[in-house]
């Protein structure tokens, strides 16, 4: 089995949950013997191992004198190349103003090669609509038996192969635009996603959540909808709790993510008011950065509690390690969370969870503290409770590496290669 | 003959270096003592060693007929004998002159004044103490920090045995009124007032490099011409400004040294003014009436008020969990707690969170280590939070040696007894 596979964000260049999910998928494809080709924007070299082989997809020739590439471009006219739109704000305090793309001709016959920034940029819309062009190039010069397509951004360069290939096309929902944004979506987003799920012969979803999300927005048939859920690589080798890191005895209660209106920022904060009046020893720690940044450190300094509060800004993977390593307990409120794979990662670390019940991720963690997230009182009373109580602290938490053992990247992989089988299938009868 | 006052405030920072909520515990020092050497060797070479000299000359040339007076935050002082000694020297070669007179201000330039009586009244005592031992005068007039002041903020100093106090003149303060008179607090008429001719002032502070301003060039000519056209009757013009204005905010180029170097033989030329020090304009002139100020007024920014420090949420949080800790501090025993908690005190950390003109950037940006406001914020509170740590820590450790000592004391006492 060989999948032409196609992601936005990849290791080591990644700025959110989807570049992590992505390198987890590929890991546990690998492991069922599957081998993929992955095409990525950005600075990344092309480099090739254990069965998958990374390819920048600024590498790649276009031949731009075509009649299919004339044909490609009139097709592609629905992605709005010119709104000059900024669909995300940029996650890890990435340069949004990302510099103007560029075309190289390579010199060979009358192909050229885009120069891709791989972010979130001012020219989004743009690179997308290169990528897809990319995507109709690899797919007309590989060999390969399914097209694998990982969020909004890939879609049109999933839809542009497999229409030049004949193969399959699987569409990989890891978010939404209404996760991303709530009621104000942005339609021209709306738009390319919708046309992803419709084109694809089998979607992926990362929760039953996010399935519910599709039958509701999209239109998407049920039946056309497999959920995979995501699973968690340790940070680090050996899976050992790394505790003691801290150099003081406080209890630390933390949040970590990207600090924007889906995450449910303020009602951490709400929360941690109500644990300061009864506890006023415990630390609070807002990790991340994100466009209510402001409003938040605005928000803890009016209820007077910021020398309890602490603001760290975006974290790194070893930075993000120690920050478990020194938490009493982690706290992820999402107002929409299609997955949510950090409360997988500081389970790992050994740090007992409270989750929003409107999180995918919920789905999996049968042991961990779930509340609705609108619910600060509840919210408030499970920290409260798992800083008092060892017993139920040590509890969640070993129940939760229990859980966790059930949930590999390689059981994933297993699942998303039957899907492979079947659409493969379905396609040649 | 009119009096006039000349008064330059001395202050630098101790400035915190970068702290991350990772370093909370650690008890890692909290000051950038490479930032805060570089910046006052840089101000000292631009401005104080060379300001002095003038005023060296121009005392030397008039004798004591030219009089200036300074206050230099407790802060400043300790960062002139940790890097640059040779500028206190040169101050203390000022002192020996007998035509400067020293003011007394908080150690740490400090905002005590509106939250905490107690320790204001110790950081002042402390701070005229220091400048006693270094100066040879012990300061019978006080200025507060950004010339801070209320009724009740008055009523405390007066209460520290001060004879005068300096104030912001503006609008605000007086209203209707001219501040080219002495005046008196409003509960003690003995705590005389001066108070600063804002125009005046800000003329030679902040618009004598203006080329846009539309008396630009000013000359010690032209200024003294302004002096001299106030009305008859007035008695007193404060002339009163950061000390930083020479060489530092109006740079050299902009012939502010020559302007200082040729104020004094204008003034003596044009007649009209006598120069005096603050002690000595409150014992010439009487007050003609009291100042009533409820609300603290300062010289900062067109507002006049403590906006720029505690005009936001941030500021008055990071505020109020400082001085929540001074319980703490009062049962502390240790000499760098102390010291930090002095350090931290100082007004500069909550100017650094000011967010009023933090869209269009401005004077406030110019004295900011930071890029931004909550920067600012967050940095500091994680230091705060370490500072609370270790202060906790040795607060319990002297709890726990004294509770030690106590039990020895009764194991020694019941074993006598039973003898």
């Amino acid at each position: 089995m060989h999948v032409l596979m196609f992601g936005w964000e990849f290791p080591p260049y990644i700025s959110g949950g989807l570049g992590t999910a992505c390198y987890g998928l590929v890991s546990g494809l690998g492991a069922n013997g599957v081998d993929i080709t992955m095409i990525v924007p950005g600075k990344i070299e092309n480099d090739e191992r254990n069965r998958r082989r990374i390819v920048n997809a600024g590498s790649v020739d276009v031949d731009t004198y075509s009649d299919q590439y004339w044909k490609q471009m009139t097709r592609l006219k629905y992605i709005k190349v010119d709104s000059g739109l900024v669909p995300y704000t940029s996650p890890g305090g990435a340069d949004i103003l990302s510099t103007s793309i560029k075309q190289h001709s390579s010199g060979i016959g009358q192909a050229t090669r885009f120069e891709f920034s791989g972010t979130y940029g001012r020219n989004l819309m743009q690179e997308v609509r290169n990528y897809a062009l990319v995507g109709a190039s690899v797919g007309s010069k590989l060999n390969f038996d399914v097209i694998h397509a990982h969020d909004w951004l890939t879609f049109p360069a999933g839809i542009e192969a497999s229409i030049i290939s004949g193969k399959p096309l699987i569409v990989h929902v890891h978010a939404t635009e209404f996760d991303r944004s709530g009621e104000h979506i942005n339609h021209d987003v709306f738009e390319i996603e919708k046309r992803g799920l419709e084109k694809a012969d089998r979607v992926v979803a990362v929760s039953a959540y996010t399935k519910q999300m599709l039958i509701d927005h999209y239109g998407i048939e049920s039946t056309k909808i497999s959920i995979v859920h995501n699973a968690a690589m340790p940070l680090r080798d050996g899976t050992a709790p790394l505790q003691s890191q801290k150099k003081h005895d406080l209890k630390v209660v933390t949040y970590l993510g990207r600090i924007t209106y889906q995450k449910g920022p303020e009602y951490f904060i709400d929360a941690a008011k109500k644990v300061s009046d009864e506890i006023p020893d415990a630390h609070f720690v807002m990790a991340g950065n994100g466009d209510t940044l402001l409003p938040m450190i605005e928000r803890v300094a009016r209820m007077r509690i910021s020398s309890r509060f602490h603001f760290t800004g975006f974290l790194r993977s070893p930075e993000t390690e120690r920050l478990f390593g020194m938490s009493d307990v982690y706290v992820m409120p999402s107002v929409s969370e299609p997955f949510g794979i950090a409360p997988l990662e500081a389970a790992i670390m050994g740090v007992p969870v409270i989750i929003s019940k409107q999180s995918g991720v919920s789905e999996i963690l049968r042991n961990a503290i779930k509340v609705d997230y609108w619910d600060i009182n509840a919210l408030a009373d499970s920290i409260i409770s798992i800083l008092r109580h060892k017993s139920l602290s040590d509890t969640c938490a070993s129940n939760t590496s229990e859980d966790l053992r059930q949930i590999t990247w390689e059981k994933a992989g297993l699942k998303v290669r039957e899907i492979y089988n079947s659409v493969v299938k379905s396609k040649t009868l | 003959m009119k009096q006039i006052c000349l008064y330059f405030q001395v202050h630098q920072p101790f400035r915190l270096k970068s702290y991350r909520f990772f370093d909370i515990g650690t008890g890692a020092g909290y000051w950038d003592d490479h930032k805060n050497r570089n910046v006052l060797e840089k101000v000292a070479e631009k401005c104080y060693l060379r300001a002095n000299n003038v005023l060296h000359d121009l005392i030397r040339e008039y004798g004591s007929r030219f009089k200036v007076s300074f206050s230099i935050s407790g802060t400043a002082l300790d960062q002139f004998e940790q890097y640059a000694p040779g500028v206190l020297d040169s101050f203390k070669a000022l002192a020996h002159t007998g035509s400067v007179e020293f003011l007394a201000e908080t150690h740490a330039h400090s905002l005590s004044s509106i939250i905490c009586p107690e320790e204001f009244s110790s950081q002042v005592s402390s701070h005229a103490a220091r400048i006693e031992e270094v100066f040879g005068q012990k300061p019978s007039v006080f200025r507060n920090t950004e010339l801070i002041y209320s009724d009740e903020i008055g009523d405390m100093v007066f209460d520290l045995g001060f004879k005068g106090m300096l104030a912001e003149g503006a609008v605000k303060t007086l209203g209707w009124r001219s501040p080219n008179f002495v005046y008196s607090n409003a509960r003690h008429p003995e705590l005389k007032l001066l108070l600063k001719n804002f125009r005046l002032s800000d003329d030679i502070a902040f618009r004598f490099s203006d080329q846009n301003w539309s008396a630009w060039p000013l000359t010690a000519d032209k200024f003294t011409a302004w002096l001299n056209s106030i009305p008859k009757e007035d008695e007193i013009v404060n002339l009163f400004m950061d000390y930083e204005t020479f060489g530092e905010h109006q740079w050299d180029g902009s012939g502010i040294f020559e302007f200082l170097r040729n104020l004094p033989e204008n003034i003596f030329r044009q007649g009209g003014f006598e120069f005096a020090t603050p002690s000595e304009a409150i014992s010439r002139l009487q007050p003609v009436g009291i100042v009533r100020m409820e609300e603290p007024v300062s010289w900062a920014d067109e507002e006049r008020d403590l906006s720029a420090w505690l005009g936001n949420d941030i500021q008055n949080d990071a505020f109020q969990s400082l001085y929540r800790l001074k319980h703490l501090v009062k049962l502390c025993r240790d000499p760098q707690i102390l010291k930090d908690w002095n350090y931290l005190q100082t007004s500069d950390h909550f100017y650094y969170m000011c967010t009023k003109y933090f869209a269009d950037g401005d004077v406030h940006k110019y004295f900011n280590p930071y890029s931004s406001p909550y920067e600012a914020f967050i940095n500091y509170m994680n230091v705060l939070a370490d500072f609370e740590l270790r202060l906790r820590r040795h607060v319990k450790a002297l709890e726990r040696s004294r509770a030690r000592a106590g039990r020895r004391l009764r194991k020694s006492m019941a074993s006598a007894v039973s003898q």
